[in-house]
């Protein structure tokens, strides 16, 4: 490691804010960027799902749509 | 070799093959990303003039490589969309436009928090800093403008004349540096010519440039298989994969 402790790492002769800062917003920004497809897949699966359910107990119109 | 493009086009295969290579290209884009960050941030001697700040360049270059890359994407998917009608084109137009933008934001907001200890300020009305912001605002209107449209036809055509005209601002991102007097300092990588970047911060850099283009992949790619969810919904493939959902 370039620094000679922790919180020499933390700091960073006083640049430490501004450096760590852009580190952890970009990585949140990325955290959800990449969460974001997993929860809307998960969402549209379990709706049409929910709608299978649904025609499952309605018979007459189960083939509706498709 | 035709019977590949007539692959491309099968929503189902698509699917299937996006997700076989999101299982291994996503791991090595989280360690890429992580070896490539974590090196540049602690193993890497500081810039003798910027000082420690200038790590923030390990975020800042690949995201903004990277979100300019994209808008080519996007672009050629767009005009896929407008000249043979492709419905993945759509697909992959706004699997695109979200990644772009939050790559733009990031290139922005790194390069403002950046900017603060090495010009003195959050924030310029530079050729460059401009030029990026109205590349945001082009991905952000990729996304809105298909959202306004019902008619998602129509949307795609809209999208894809918005993405084509917008192509313009590229070249100028490109060239502001060296077109007007800026703040912004020109390129340290040159792929032709001597690179006026020490190797000990490039090796470092170009690992982070890599690990971005493979986490854009990656989303884009998961972002698709949504698409193609959404627009094959009524299909019996779609159909047997939610039956699968408790």
């Amino acid at each position: 490691m370039y620094f000679e402790s922790l919180q020499a790492a933390l700091i960073m002769d006083g640049h430490g804010s501004y450096v760590w800062s852009a580190y952890g917003l970009s990585l949140f920004v990325l955290a959800f960027l990449m969460g974001l497809p997993r929860r809307r897949e998960r969402r549209l699966l379990q709706e049409l799902r929910g709608e299978q359910r649904r025609n499952e107990h309605r018979p007459s119109t189960a083939m509706k749509g498709s | 070799m035709w019977s590949f493009f007539h692959k491309l086009g099968s929503p189902p295969w698509l699917y299937q093959i996006s997700g076989q290579i999101l299982r291994w290209l996503l791991p090595l884009t989280l360690a890429a990303l992580a070896v490539g960050l974590l090196w540049g941030l602690l193993y890497t001697a500081p810039d003798f003039r910027q000082g420690n700040s200038y790590r923030i360049i390990y975020l800042h270059v690949p995201a903004a490589v990277v979100a300019l890359a994209g808008y080519y994407v996007m672009a050629i998917a767009g005009a896929v969309g407008l000249i043979w009608k492709m419905k993945m084109a759509d697909i992959a137009m706004q699997a695109v436009a979200p990644v772009g933008a939050a790559l733009t934001f990031i290139a922005l907001v790194t390069g403002s928090i950046w900017g603060k200890p090495t010009w003195g300020t959050w924030w310029v009305w530079d050729a460059r800093i401009t030029s990026m912001l109205i590349l945001l605002f082009l991905y952000l209107g990729v996304i809105a403008l298909y959202e306004a449209y019902d008619n998602k036809v129509a949307a795609g055509k809209a999208c894809a004349v918005l993405a084509l005209v917008g192509t313009v601002n590229i070249p100028i991102i490109y060239k502001s540096v060296d077109w007007w007097y800026s703040l912004h300092q020109p390129a340290s990588i040159k792929f032709t010519g001597e690179s006026t970047i020490d190797p000990s911060m490039l090796y470092p850099l170009l690992l982070c440039i890599a690990a971005f283009y493979a986490l854009f992949t990656c989303v884009v790619l998961a972002n698709m298989r949504v698409g193609i969810l959404q627009r094959e919904r009524r299909a019996a493939w779609v159909q047997r994969l939610a039956a699968q959902v408790s």
